[in-house]
């Protein structure tokens, strides 16, 4: 085998300017890719961990059909304590939840004694929620950080609001909401911080205590409109809604059976995924396309260029085939030869474009990469990729390499001795 | 017993709807350590003979035997194994390996169709070189040498794998005469000293004198063989 591997390098180094321009495209294509992929994955880990811990954590559950009226905040759809309970347990007792928090979810008319507008509004257990989506606290642009994040009758409103709303922290300002009966309550809060808005779905809310929702809403039991969970690992997310949809199914359907349904409300709980409840998952599908799209562009590269060295490298050398068929090589040895020199061709170009982008992706973490996305300004790129990542893409292209030799070296292999050595 | 024995062989080409018949049935026979020439004009069936004693070509009747072998029933497999393992072959263009040197070119055979042993290689290698008088140029590569001292080299590695038969077509039709009477000379000498069979083609009126048998062919048809050739007219 070494001496075939011997071979095949002289061959390739007596066409050295035709192997070079090969190696190089195969280069490019390895560097374009894995750039992007680094770059590419990295943007999308960036947004996907603004959402989730900054928002939404990573799932969510709600009573069957609040997802679906989520715009009207629907207040008949909130989960009964035993409900919440039995949610609570099965968090406990899933060994992959790092923390989570209930929240109440209102809708609420917020004035500042002059002007009036409209806001959505959290009710939250500030220790938890800071657990469960740990860049919350970070999102506060105003206001003092010590501390509990809330406190009883304060409030952390959004910049765009506080902006177009005049207010500052410290202020006072009025929430007035409507409960599930009908009856409207307000309630004097202290603006305690202003909130960096974020993209996205709830990336515009307000915060106020769990309790102090409760009592504007004039609940009647410590009802929730929404768990948000964080996993310990969210490469576990798949497995983890899997096994908590399964189980809150059922215990659901004990609680539904107690009559603690809500009035109005459905049945049962169901658990979202961030993915399920953010539009950006429809973006990172577009990132995760346009990566197959740009991966299969790097195949046909390293397809059409080999296939059409190796091919040539088969016609100008019929003469030389020829040669080593009648002295008796194996047909199998000549097929390995030109099997040699078409992966030596993928291989070269692999190793030394995975060198190069290796170098790329480490330039571009000591210079920083920033972009703009929504609301959001400046945010720093940290492009990498995983050794998998790289074996995948390297395989691919080496494997490619083989394949569009296969068809040369087979038409090699199978060339008869006479015709060859008669080839001019 | 002959070495390589030829019976009513025929080997007829197809050229479209045409049937070219290039051997019209001949009848030879060749000894074992013999010096032999197919002499004949350009088309007369000289290569196509050797082709087929080579195993590169299957005759379309009669029977050949080479080496108590009935090559004739040989696929495409079992024909590149027994040209492996018995015949060596020397080409009118020298047909090196321009990317191996003299010595890469001898030892070519010995590893990719035969798996000799590195030190045995080497030794085999060595004495060929020497035998050939090639020593001195073993590292270098076919565009570094003369054509008469590719030649050498040529016929070095016919017999790098103890071949049995060398077939040589035409293999000194590029060389100038002296050049052509020293490779013949050569052949000559290693056949002394190996017992090798040697079975060329030639259609150099001076060349073919230095057979002990020629086989001359007009046509596809073989004249009664010539022990001592005096003068053959082509």
């Amino acid at each position: 085998m070494f001496n075939v591997l011997k071979i095949a390098v002289r061959n390739l180094a007596r066409f050295g300017r035709r192997t070079v321009l090969t190696s190089a495209l195969i280069t490019l294509g390895i560097v374009s890719v894995l750039l992007f992929v680094a770059v590419a994955g990295s943007f999308k880990a960036m947004m996907i961990g603004q959402f989730t811990d900054a928002v939404l954590g990573h799932l969510e559950v709600h009573r069957r059909g609040y997802v679906a009226s989520i715009d009207n905040l629907p207040l008949n759809l909130n989960m009964q304590p035993a409900m919440v309970e039995k949610v609570e347990q099965a968090l406990d007792r899933s060994g992959a939840v790092e923390a989570y928090s209930e929240r109440v979810k209102l809708g609420a008319m917020f004035s500042n004694f002059t002007e009036t507008t409209s806001i959505r509004v959290n009710g939250i257990d500030p220790h938890k929620e800071a657990a469960t989506t740990p860049l919350l606290p970070g999102r506060m642009i105003e206001g003092s950080r010590e501390g509990a994040l809330l406190k009883p009758g304060e409030i952390l409103i959004p910049a765009l609001l506080a902006r177009g709303m005049k207010v500052k922290t410290g202020d006072a300002i009025v929430l007035v909401a409507t409960n599930r009966e009908g009856s409207v309550n307000g309630k004097t809060f202290a603006v305690r911080g202003i909130l960096e808005s974020v993209s996205g779905p709830s990336g515009r809310d307000g915060y106020i205590r769990i309790e102090d929702a409760r009592n504007l809403l004039r609940m009647a039991q410590p009802e929730v409109s929404e768990i948000a969970v964080r996993l310990k690992d969210p490469a576990q997310l798949d497995r983890v809604y899997a096994q908590l949809s399964q189980e809150l199914a059922g215990v659901a359907a004990g609680a539904q059976s107690g009559g603690m349904a809500g009035k109005g409300g459905g049945g049962g709980l169901e658990v979202h995924t961030w993915a399920a409840l953010s539009p950006f998952s429809n973006i990172a599908n577009m990132i995760d396309l346009l990566t197959v799209f740009i991966k299969i562009m790097l195949v046909s590269i390293v397809l059409i260029s080999i296939l059409n060295v190796m091919m040539m490298a088969v016609y100008e050398r019929i003469r030389e085939i020829g040669t080593i068929a009648a002295i008796g090589t194996p047909p199998r040895r000549i097929l390995s030869l030109f099997l040699t020199e078409g992966l030596l061709l993928g291989l070269g170009g692999t190793v030394l474009g995975t060198a190069i982008s290796l170098v790329a992706i480490y330039a571009l973490n000591v210079w920083k990469l920033t972009f703009n996305f929504g609301q959001q300004q400046g945010l720093v790129l940290s492009p990498a990729i995983g050794a998998k990542d790289v074996a995948v893409i390297a395989g691919m292209v080496v494997l490619m390499a083989l394949l569009a030799s296969l068809q040369p070296a087979w038409k090699a292999s199978r060339m008869d001795p006479v015709r060859a050595l008669g080839h001019v | 017993m002959a070495l390589i024995r030829a019976e009513d062989l025929v080997k007829t080409y197809r050229s479209g709807e045409v049937e070219v018949p290039a051997v019209k049935g001949v009848d030879f026979a060749i000894e074992a350590k013999s010096f032999v020439a197919f002499v004949g004009p350009s088309g007369s069936g000289k290569s196509t003979l050797l082709n087929m004693i080579g195993c590169l070509d299957h005759p379309s009747g009669g029977k050949l035997t080479v080496i108590d072998t009935d090559v004739s029933t040989l696929d495409r497999r079992g024909a590149a194994d027994f040209r492996g393992r018995h015949i060596g072959f020397v080409f009118q263009d020298f047909n090196l390996i321009p990317v191996l040197t003299a010595y890469e070119n001898i030892e070519y055979p010995l590893i990719m169709v035969q798996d000799w042993p590195e030190k045995k290689r080497r030794e085999q290698v060595m004495r060929l070189l020497d035998a050939v008088g090639m020593s001195a140029q073993a590292g270098k590569r076919p565009d570094q040498i003369s054509g008469g001292q590719k030649q050498r080299v040529a016929v070095a590695r016919a017999l790098a794998t103890d071949a049995q038969i060398v077939l040589a077509d035409e293999p000194t039709a590029n060389l100038d005469h002296d050049t052509a009477y020293r490779v013949i000379e050569l052949m000559k000498k290693m056949r002394d000293e190996l017992g090798t069979t040697f079975v060329f083609s030639t259609h150099d009126p001076k060349i073919m004198g230095e057979a002990e048998v020629v086989f001359t062919l007009e046509d596809g048809r073989l004249r009664a063989p010539s022990k001592k050739p005096e003068a053959v007219h082509v």
